[in-house]
């Protein structure tokens, strides 16, 4: 058990430190790169419940690599939009996107 | 008999609405024509309520009322209907032909208004409401009547309303009678309720009423006597609800001569005169009424005194001597009453028409500022002097007969009465005398331009001179034919001498000393500024009555009203805006935080989460 739990304290600093980033950072690369950081988080704490979980399985794993495939098209997907955005604006600080302030 | 003149008394009115009928259909265009119609109109029941009076007098015939149906609700009946008896005929002549030569008057008077033909049609209804309100037969129809004067009479005072005192004026007129028509109600309401079958006819009141020990508790009685006295008082013009009258002089001078001197405020004494048995079953009211009608009439004509404008000091000898009239009533004798009535709506319309034909031609209002006009206005002058001479009780004309008659009756029941009656009498010749000598006599204060009136103005004064010299002779202490006519009894024989020399000392007294101040100048004019400056002061602010109306009544009403506006701003108006105010700043709120930014967004969600997380930990420890 004792395992486990490092590889989620890991997980949970991981987490933290992705979420501060997302919630701080002014350059949208950086706030992307985060993300990555947090999803990585989850897949740490998938691939440790599948090996010590209660019930060990290999759909965690899978799960994981599923994670990572859909967050690399995430990734490109996001990058294009930034690129567009800053074509159109040249800058790519979150805290000018806010098209849609009430 | 076959068919009498009586039986068509309900034509009198009809002939005047017509008139108003007609003139509002034509508007404004019939600047020619409407003054023909309202004269033709007032004509016609002119010559039909002269023909009525003739035909009572010779005939002696009995009283005519025929009454219709009106309303029924439940077993309730509601009738309307006329009567002509004796008083009532001797009021169509009067109304009539007041009216009648008013309107001719008005020709003249009013050629040059724009809305002429809006005035001929007022003046039309006022006639026709006022005929109506004589003719009644039962207090009902009667009340009806009233009120529509009384709409007129605002109408009429508020006719140039473009003038600020006018407007203040017809507002005052209408809101200070309406307390006394308020007290008319109740008592109708009372009356209504007491009546056997609920009956409101002036006959079945006279006969309920006439019964000794009637039906009507003597309590009851006298609380329907006063509030018809508060009516009566509130149109009549009397203390304490005189005030609105010399404001209403703010409205054109043939009005004032036909509304505010010889009909409408005579309705309030044709009123007592009319349900006279109640009281006379009361002697507290008998006295209530004597009372104030003698203090109105030496309080009005002290007033008299000392004003300056020409119209009000007439318009204060009209309050003091309906005070007169009411003082009649108040001692007993209603044929004084009515016979002041009379003579008083013949001269007191001559005074008013020929100071209407003064301020046409001197274009002022101010005494102080006339002077010396019996030299161009030789007719006006006339005319005028014996208007004068009438209301200040010198034989012998009308005035002196009628003032006389109430005097000797106020002596047979009180001597103060009469005291106080007389020193009236002195003061109204003395403000006559002051009035007559400053506008006609002496030198002219202007440039020459005062000119005489058309003849169109000039002859209706000459004719209400006339009158006004013989219409004193339908009832002398010689020969009391008025009386008995209208009375229906033989008249106590009340000539005496005394009453006689005293009245026409007092009267010929004041015009002396008149003469002596304002033609001869032995007297300066400031002998008694000077010396009691304070006591004139009073005199010319009309004993601060207004003054103190308004501090009693009118800020108390106007800051209880101004309290309830605020409620209404800041507690009404403010709980609508408190909703409004509070959903729209929770809107603003939420759009700050739709700040587009979305950072923000996932802060706001993870401090969500933190907070959802906490309170599912936090529910283990309770």
């Amino acid at each position: 058990m004792t395992m486990l739990a490092s590889y989620l304290t890991l997980a949970a600093v991981l987490f933290c430190v992705g979420l501060y980033g997302v919630l701080t950072k002014r350059n949208a690369i950086v706030v992307l790169l985060c993300i990555e950081l947090m999803l990585n988080a989850v897949n740490l704490n998938l691939i440790a419940f599948s090996k010590y979980g209660v019930t060990p399985s290999l759909t965690g794993q899978i799960f994981s690599l599923f994670t990572m495939t859909v967050a690399a098209a995430e990734a490109a997907v996001g990058m294009a939009v930034l690129i567009v955005w800053y074509r159109n604006r040249a800058t790519v600080n979150v805290d000018e996107f806010d098209e849609l302030r009430g | 008999m076959s068919t009498s003149f009586a039986e068509y008394a309900w034509l009198v009115p009809v002939f005047p609405l017509a008139a108003f009928a007609i003139l509002t259909a034509m508007g404004k265009g019939a600047r020619k024509t409407g003054p023909w119609i309202g004269i033709i109109g007032t004509l016609a029941s002119l010559v039909l309520s002269l023909c009525i009076a003739f035909e009572r007098m010779t005939d002696n015939a009995d009283d005519y009322s025929k009454s219709i149906e009106w309303l029924q609700v439940g077993s309730l009946k509601l009738s309307a209907g006329f009567e002509v008896t004796n008083l009532t005929s001797l009021m169509l002549v009067v109304v009539t032909l007041v009216s009648f030569l008013v309107n001719v008057y008005s020709q003249g008077y009013m050629r040059d208004d724009d809305r002429i033909s809006t005035f001929f049609a007022y003046v039309a209804l006022f006639t026709s409401s006022m005929l109506g309100l004589v003719l009644s037969d039962n207090l009902l129809t009667f009340y009806i009547f009233w009120e529509l004067v009384g709409v007129c009479s605002f109408l009429l005072v508020g006719f140039w309303y473009h003038k600020p005192e006018a407007k203040a004026a017809a507002k005052k007129a209408f809101i200070v009678t309406r307390i006394g028509d308020l007290g008319l109600l109740i008592a109708l309401l009372l009356l209504f309720w007491y009546m056997p079958d609920h009956a409101l006819d002036f006959t079945t009141i006279h006969n309920v009423f006439s019964t000794p020990g009637g039906v009507i508790s003597v309590g009851i009685t006298t609380l329907i006597a006063l509030l018809i006295f508060v009516g009566a008082v509130g149109k009549s013009g009397q203390f304490p609800l005189h005030t609105w009258l010399p404001d209403a002089m703010e409205g054109p001078t043939p009005i004032s001569a036909l509304i505010h001197a010889a009909t409408m405020v005579a309705a309030g004494v044709f009123l007592v005169a009319r349900t006279f048995p109640i009281f006379e079953a009361s002697d507290a009211a008998m006295t209530t009424v004597a009372v104030i009608g003698a203090f109105t009439a030496i309080f009005a004509a002290s007033i008299g005194l000392a004003q300056n404008d020409i119209k009000r000091i007439l318009a204060y000898s009209t309050v003091s001597q309906l005070g007169y009239m009411m003082l009649a009533l108040g001692v007993g004798s209603v044929s004084a009453a009515m016979f002041h009535l009379f003579t008083h709506a013949f001269f007191k319309a001559l005074l008013f028409l020929g100071a209407g034909s003064v301020i046409h031609g001197a274009h002022t209002q101010d005494i102080r500022e006339m002077g010396g006009l019996g030299k161009t206005m030789k007719i006006t002058a006339w005319t005028f002097g014996i208007g004068a001479l009438a209301l200040s009780g010198i034989p012998p004309f009308a005035g002196f007969w009628s003032k006389d008659a109430i005097l000797a009756a106020a002596l047979d029941k009180n001597g103060i009465l009469f005291a106080v009656g007389a020193i009236a009498a002195f003061f109204t010749a003395l403000y006559m005398a002051r009035l007559y000598f400053l506008v006609f006599a002496g030198k002219p204060k202007q440039d020459g331009h005062a000119h005489e009136s058309p003849s169109v103005m000039t002859v209706p004064l000459i004719v209400l001179a006339i009158l006004s010299v013989v219409a004193g002779f339908v009832d002398t202490p010689f020969k009391g034919w008025l009386g008995e006519w209208l009375t229906g009894e033989a008249p106590e024989h009340h000539g005496s001498g005394i009453v006689m020399v005293v009245s026409v000392a007092v009267g010929l007294l004041g015009i002396y000393i008149g003469w002596l101040v304002y033609v001869k100048g032995t007297v300066r004019r400031d002998a008694v500024s000077s010396r009691a400056p304070a006591l004139v002061r009073t005199l010319e602010r009309k004993y601060y009555i207004d003054e103190l109306y308004d501090l009693l009544i009118v800020k108390p009403l106007r800051s209880f009203g101004k309290a309830l506006q605020a409620f209404d701003d800041y507690i009404v108006d403010g709980v609508v805006r408190l909703a409004g105010y509070s959903t729209s700043a929770l809107g603003r709120l939420n759009s700050r935080l739709q700040s587009g930014q979305v950072q923000t967004y996932a802060l706001t969600a993870l401090i969500g989460i933190v907070i959802l997380a906490l309170a599912i930990a936090g529910r283990r420890f309770w």
